[in-house]
């Protein structure tokens, strides 16, 4: 399941990002990604494994967000746009014509990431209500002891 | 109030910053570096054995070896001369570029890279995973048997979109199976219309003439002799007039 890998990448981008805001730790909400129909990424795959290692970390509780992208091309010869399918060998229906400019469908993206700064001057930090966020255990390195 | 930071970094940007710190190296070594990818059993390994045993007077040569759990194909490689640096994936079904930077330090103890003139990387049989993990190449070699079926481009479409060059391998197979080998061909250009496509066989030898100059022609432009760029003909030019 190459999604554990990925997800292991994508808090290694997230880990540098939370650099940028110390000494603080961002509280982080949603995590939006845009992921594109002609890669190899499963998102419900990715979703599973993000609840899987993030739990316990400085990100438990947040959520993983994708948007998904559908496969476009260009054909060629009219420049008309379209939806290249499997069962038409992903031919232009216009001219059918090979797919070569591919417009969309490629993304892998980390798009945003919506959060809040816990109140420094309040002790406790002032956390989100409702929320089952395990404070003691938010430095734990979610990707501590990983390859990459 | 919830605030939102913009990130537009791409999701594996932590493996693509290793597998360009990896291409830095191979480009400063002057070699091409070429990532071979297959299904378990097309042929990547048989393949290998006879480029390697072919082209060893011609190219100095290195393996990096992926493989989830044995040594078994690096030892038949290594039986060919070259040198094999073997790299055990355990679970994971690619090479990602953190496993490449680690198979160079190995390689690094026993030669000096720079004297390379071709890196090849096998990596792990999957015709999915490794078309997105990048690990430095300069190009993407995949390999399709003519026993795999002639949809296989059209069900992993990402895979042979992303290859500079197919090898449709086995084809000394072909009249003992009710196969249509320009269908395959055919189905390969229909994702991906740029791509070499090339028709090979490691048991006859068959093809593997194209095969190799391709592999001529890509070296000779991803690695120009140094004699024949401008910049180091001046420098040297310029050194001869300081002397």
């Amino acid at each position: 399941m190459h999604e554990v890998d990925m997800t292991k990448c994508l808090l290694l981008s997230l880990q540098e990002w939370k650099q940028q805001h110390q000494p603080e730790v961002p509280l982080v909400e949603v995590v939006h990604l845009q992921v594109g129909d002609f890669t190899c990424v499963e998102p419900d795959s990715l979703v599973f494994t993000w609840g899987a290692l993030v739990s316990g970390s400085w990100l438990a509780g947040s959520e993983l967000r994708i948007e998904r992208t559908p496969l476009r091309a260009r054909c060629l010869p009219c420049g008309a746009s379209y939806a290249p399918q499997q069962e038409q060998a992903y031919r232009s229906p216009c001219c059918d014509h090979p797919m070569e400019e591919i417009l969309s469908g490629r993304e892998l993206r980390i798009r945003s990431i919506e959060y809040s700064l816990p109140d420094l001057q309040n002790s406790p930090p002032a956390t989100q209500a409702g929320s089952a966020r395990p404070t003691l255990a938010r430095d734990r390195d979610p990707v501590a002891g990983s390859r990459l | 109030m919830p605030l939102e930071d913009t990130i537009g970094l791409n999701l594996l940007a932590a493996n693509q910053h290793q597998a360009e710190h990896n291409r830095e190296h191979f480009d400063a070594w002057r070699l091409l570096c070429l990532n071979v990818m297959s299904s378990p059993g097309a042929g990547k390994t048989s393949l290998l054995e006879r480029s390697l045993a072919q082209l060893s007077d011609e190219f100095a040569m290195a393996v990096l070896e992926g493989d989830m759990t044995t040594q078994l194909d690096a030892e038949r490689l290594e039986a060919v001369g070259v040198p094999v640096v073997p790299i055990t994936t355990g679970r994971a079904c690619h090479l990602d570029a953190a496993m490449v930077s680690g198979g160079l330090k190995l390689l690094g103890q026993r030669l000096d890279p720079a004297s390379l003139d071709l890196l090849w990387v096998e990596n792990v049989g999957n015709l999915v995973c490794p078309a997105e993990f990048e690990v430095g190449e300069h190009r993407k070699v995949a390999l399709l048997s003519v026993t795999e079926g002639e949809d296989k481009p059209l069900k992993y479409p990402v895979m042979f979109r992303a290859a500079d060059c197919v090898l449709i391998t086995k084809i000394d197979l072909l009249p003992y199976l009710n196969v249509d080998v320009e269908r395959i061909e055919n189905h390969i250009r229909q994702v991906n219309p740029s791509c070499s496509v090339i028709l090979v066989s490691a048991s006859s030898g068959a093809g593997l003439d194209r095969w190799h100059a391709w592999l001529r022609a890509t070296h000779a432009a991803q690695c120009p002799s140094p004699v024949l760029t401008t910049s180091e003909s001046l420098n040297t030019h310029a050194s001869l007039v300081n002397a």
